[in-house]
């Protein structure tokens, strides 16, 4: 079980690494698209954005240099991570048990981390190992990652519950849907358990954490935690190719999209790069475009319609 | 067939329509329109019509898609339809979208936020069909099948369908029965856009198939192209008619003024919807004593499309949309202005200051701007004398989607109707919260079958609940109501959504333009520029 617990965990965190690079790299690469933006824009003046204003409110607009203020950016984005901000305004029936998992997850994040920084300087160096330091932070991870795991149960509980019996929602559910909620119940369920069975103490923590940073095979790891890190890690492979993988989108929703008013200044790199799509060919077939891969996006638009489009 | 309908549900072969709408099931609304029973009937679709077209979704039709004559009609169809669908999702063809529309595709968690924000789901009485992810249901499905090739494994995990020719018919009307008010995507907590969807939809079905309503294509932005305008008008006729406009406003408020027409080097040029010469002259006229009062070097264009700021391809189609932004700002070059300035056009802001900013590049980049705040800086210049005493009665604000939520020009005008109008007051929700008035996106103008009924009784119906509300404490008919909509399209909306409810002779609820507002206050007009008279 050990073994198997270990070789998921790692094949679990490069699958799941790797599957959020493609992902990334797939909407990062993907062409600059024309602006569509939405109202109110965080970054705008502060003036401004309090009623969702823009800087098309000023006559001359143009004349002034377009500001940029990141840290609202930063902040709406804090309030929309953490307390689900949009979903807790216009969806609340929604947002108790969203919240309750979400947060049960940012709470499991956060004891990965702790555990990592009581053990991993332990790892590196060894004579380290029983540092003060380690023995504070692991029963707090522990204990964070309890709360976490059981708020993630009952956040996906709640989900499902809603999902089977709110019409609404069992409509657009499909069966995959229902998959992804069992398997956090499952894996959660399992690492709950497993972790009051293993021992929420720092002597405990700290042997699984150092025994999966260095592949320790003399680590035992009993039979209902092993399921739950072997659970987890499946999970964590499988988030990425899901629409489960919405952390990433939401980067480029917002910034990409719904904030990004970016205006086209003369000889900018936006100037090039949209020069270069207007040397696209496209291959849209109907009669008022007649492009049929032979015309450039940039030749299409200069010309009149060929004629009226056929029904 | 009025149980809640399913995405499978479109798919089905018969004729009849997925549903059926009666008053009762609607979203009520308040007085004086609280009864259903004395809401309109819905004429329904004529016999000739669901013979000749598909009318297999609901109880209109907007598009009127002739019904193939075979299976191998049929068949061709749902292939162009295929051949789309490929060409949405490629860098070469799509490259203007593809990125919004990628995100919302693959993360839609299914919450249904969206469809607590959308007034059409709404106002039909929550009707499965009007939900915002019903119709982003059928593409995503067809994406991950068709476009991502998925499997067993992704039929399993983003549901299956069955593609054929009335599911292509029934997601052509729905593509129809969205205003891309965009108050959607605004409430999505992953930011996923179901406007956009649909509107992603229109630009397949008419860049590929030719297939798009007949009042936004062949009437509109091919007209506009061919002629100069959507109206019909020609540089002459339009001219004829500015000059007309100037005479009556001239006379009506005892200050003469003439519109410069294609100056050399003004600071300005501004682009009116040209409907607003044909069925709002006051409008125009309004703009023209503003501007010469304020000593404004402004001038309008006789270049072809020029002195009509409609751009339909905002709605459907990125070529045609792309050929007259181009058109606008060629003319802007040519006379060398400084800037251009569009009138009270909710799409044309959105068009030619917003989207079209990605296209325009080099010396076409030629700074456009709202009038709204050019308007406010007038009015509160002191450069004009005013007396809000005349403008005495309950005005309250529309926000058109296009100006406000989906362009950020949300204070300028209450900063003139605060000055100017004692008795304004906002609708609730207003700025970029706001409802669309029902005619957003190409719906006012498309007045086909029966299509006006249902944007009046569905799509308008939010709006005129907040209309309605807003003026809660003064429906009575010796008390003059005024909804200001600095938008030609939402005018064209409260014109025929008040007559068909019959509010002007009944409520006195009357609509019209800020620049009419703004000369009606004028101390030095002759009063009353508003005349309180039905139009």
């Amino acid at each position: 079980m050990t073994i198997a617990a270990y070789l998921s965990i790692y094949a679990g965190v490069v699958i799941f690494l790797a599957g959020c690079l493609r992902r990334i790299l797939v909407y990062a690469r993907a062409p600059l698209h024309l602006r569509w933006e939405l109202y109110p824009v965080a970054h705008e003046d502060p003036g401004r954005a309090e009623h969702g204003g823009s800087y098309f409110e000023s006559a001359g607009w143009w004349h002034k240099p377009q500001e940029f203020h990141r840290y609202r950016e930063w902040m709406a984005m804090f309030q929309e991570i953490a307390f689900l901000k949009s979903l807790r305004e216009f969806n609340p029936r929604l947002w108790v048990p969203s919240f309750l998992f979400h947060g049960g997850l940012y709470l499991w994040i956060a004891s990965l981390i702790l555990m990592l920084a009581a053990t991993v300087p332990g790892v590196l160096t060894p004579e380290l190992q029983i540092a003060r330091i380690s023995v504070a932070l692991l029963p707090a991870a522990a204990w964070a990652g309890l709360a976490g795991e059981l708020l993630v149960l009952a956040g996906a509980l709640l989900l499902l519950v809603r999902r089977m019996t709110d019409v609404s929602l069992r409509n657009y559910t499909k069966a995959g849907d229902i998959f992804n909620l069992l398997f956090f119940i499952a894996a959660f369920a399992f690492l709950a358990a497993g972790s009051i069975i293993h021992g929420l103490n720092a002597a405990s923590m700290g042997e699984i954490a150092r025994g999966i940073l260095r592949f320790d095979r003399g680590t035992e790891i009993g039979v209902v935690l092993g399921t739950g890190l072997i659970l987890t890690s499946v999970l964590a492979a499988w988030i990425p190719f899901t629409h489960m993988s919405h952390f990433i989108a939401k980067y480029f929703t917002w910034h990409s999209v719904r904030w990004d008013d970016r205006r086209m200044e003369r000889g900018s790199a936006m100037e090039r790069k949209v020069a270069e799509y207007m040397n696209y060919h496209p291959t849209w077939a109907a009669l008022h475009l007649a492009s049929n891969g032979e015309k450039s996006w940039a030749e299409i638009v200069a010309a009149a319609p060929a004629q009226e489009a056929k029904k | 067939m009025n149980r809640p309908t399913t995405p499978r549900d479109a798919s089905h072969r018969g004729r009849e329509a997925l549903i059926h709408l009666e008053n009762e099931d609607l979203m009520p609304l308040p007085e004086p329109l609280a009864s259903p029973a004395l809401d309109h009937s819905w004429p329904p679709l004529s016999d000739s019509c669901k013979a000749a077209y598909e009318c297999g979704l609901d109880d209109t039709c907007a598009v009127n898609i002739p019904q193939p004559k075979s299976r191998e009609e049929e068949d061709r169809l749902v292939a162009q339809f295929l051949s789309g669908l490929q060409k949405l999702f490629s860098r070469e063809n799509n490259w203007t979208f593809l990125q919004p529309l990628l995100l919302t595709m693959e993360h839609c968690t299914g919450c249904q936020t969206c469809a607590e924000a959308c007034h059409i789901f709404e106002a039909s009485g929550r009707k499965e069909l009007y939900r915002p992810t019903f119709r982003t249901e059928f593409l995503r499905r067809l994406y991950f099948k068709h476009v991502k090739h998925g499997g067993l494994l992704s039929a399993w995990q983003h549901g299956d369908l069955t593609l054929n020719w009335p599911l292509v018919a029934r997601l052509i009307e729905l593509a129809y029965r969205c205003n891309l008010c965009r108050r959607c995507a605004q409430a999505c907590p992953i930011g996923c856009d179901n406007g956009l969807v649909a509107r992603e939809l229109r630009k397949l079905f008419s860049q590929e198939m030719g297939i798009a309503p007949r009042e936004i294509h062949e009437n509109g932005s091919m007209l506009q192209l061919k002629a100069g305008s959507s109206t019909g008008m020609n540089a002459e006729v339009v001219k004829d008619n500015i000059a007309f406009i100037d005479e009556d406003i001239s006379e009506r408020t005892g200050i003469e003024f003439h519109t410069p027409w294609d100056v050399e080097g003004a600071d300005v040029l501004l682009i009116h919807n040209a409907g607003e010469i044909m069925a709002w002259p006051e409008n125009p006229g309004a703009f023209g004593l503003i501007l010469t009062l304020a000593g404004v070097n402004w001038t309008m264009s006789s270049e072809l499309a020029a002195y009509d700021s409609i751009n339909y391809g905002l709605w459907y189609d990125d070529a045609q949309f792309a050929r007259v932004a181009l058109k606008h700002v060629e003319a802007a070059r040519n006379l060398g202005v400084k800037r251009i300035v569009l009138g009270e056009c909710g799409h044309a802001h959105k068009a030619l200051c917003v989207v079209a900013d990605r296209m325009l590049t080099g010396e076409l980049n030629i700074p456009r701007e709202s009038s709204l705040p050019l308007l406010r800086d007038i009015v509160l210049s002191g450069k004009i004398k005013f007396d809000p005493s005349r403008n005495e009665f309950p005005v309250t604000l529309h926000d058109p989607c296009n100006m406000v939520r989906l362009m950020g020009v949300v204070e300028p005008q209450r900063e003139i109707l605060r000055v100017l109008c004692p008795q304004f007051r906002e609708m609730e929700p207003h700025g970029v919260n706001n409802y669309c008035c029902g005619g957003g996106s190409g719906f006012a103008i498309m007045g086909g079958n029966n299509f006006p009924d249902w944007r009046f009784h569905v799509s308008g119906r939010k709006k005129l609940e907040q209309i309605l509300n807003a003026f809660s404490d003064c429906l009575d008919a010796a008390i003059p109501k005024y909804v200001c909509a600095p938008c030609s399209n939402c005018k064209g909306q409260f014109r025929d959504m008040f007559a068909y409810y019959n509010l002007w002779k009944k409520n006195r609820l009357m609509y019209g333009g800020l620049a009419e507002l703004i000369v009606n206050a004028m101390a030095d007009v002759k009063p009353g520029f508003i005349e309180w008279e039905w139009h």
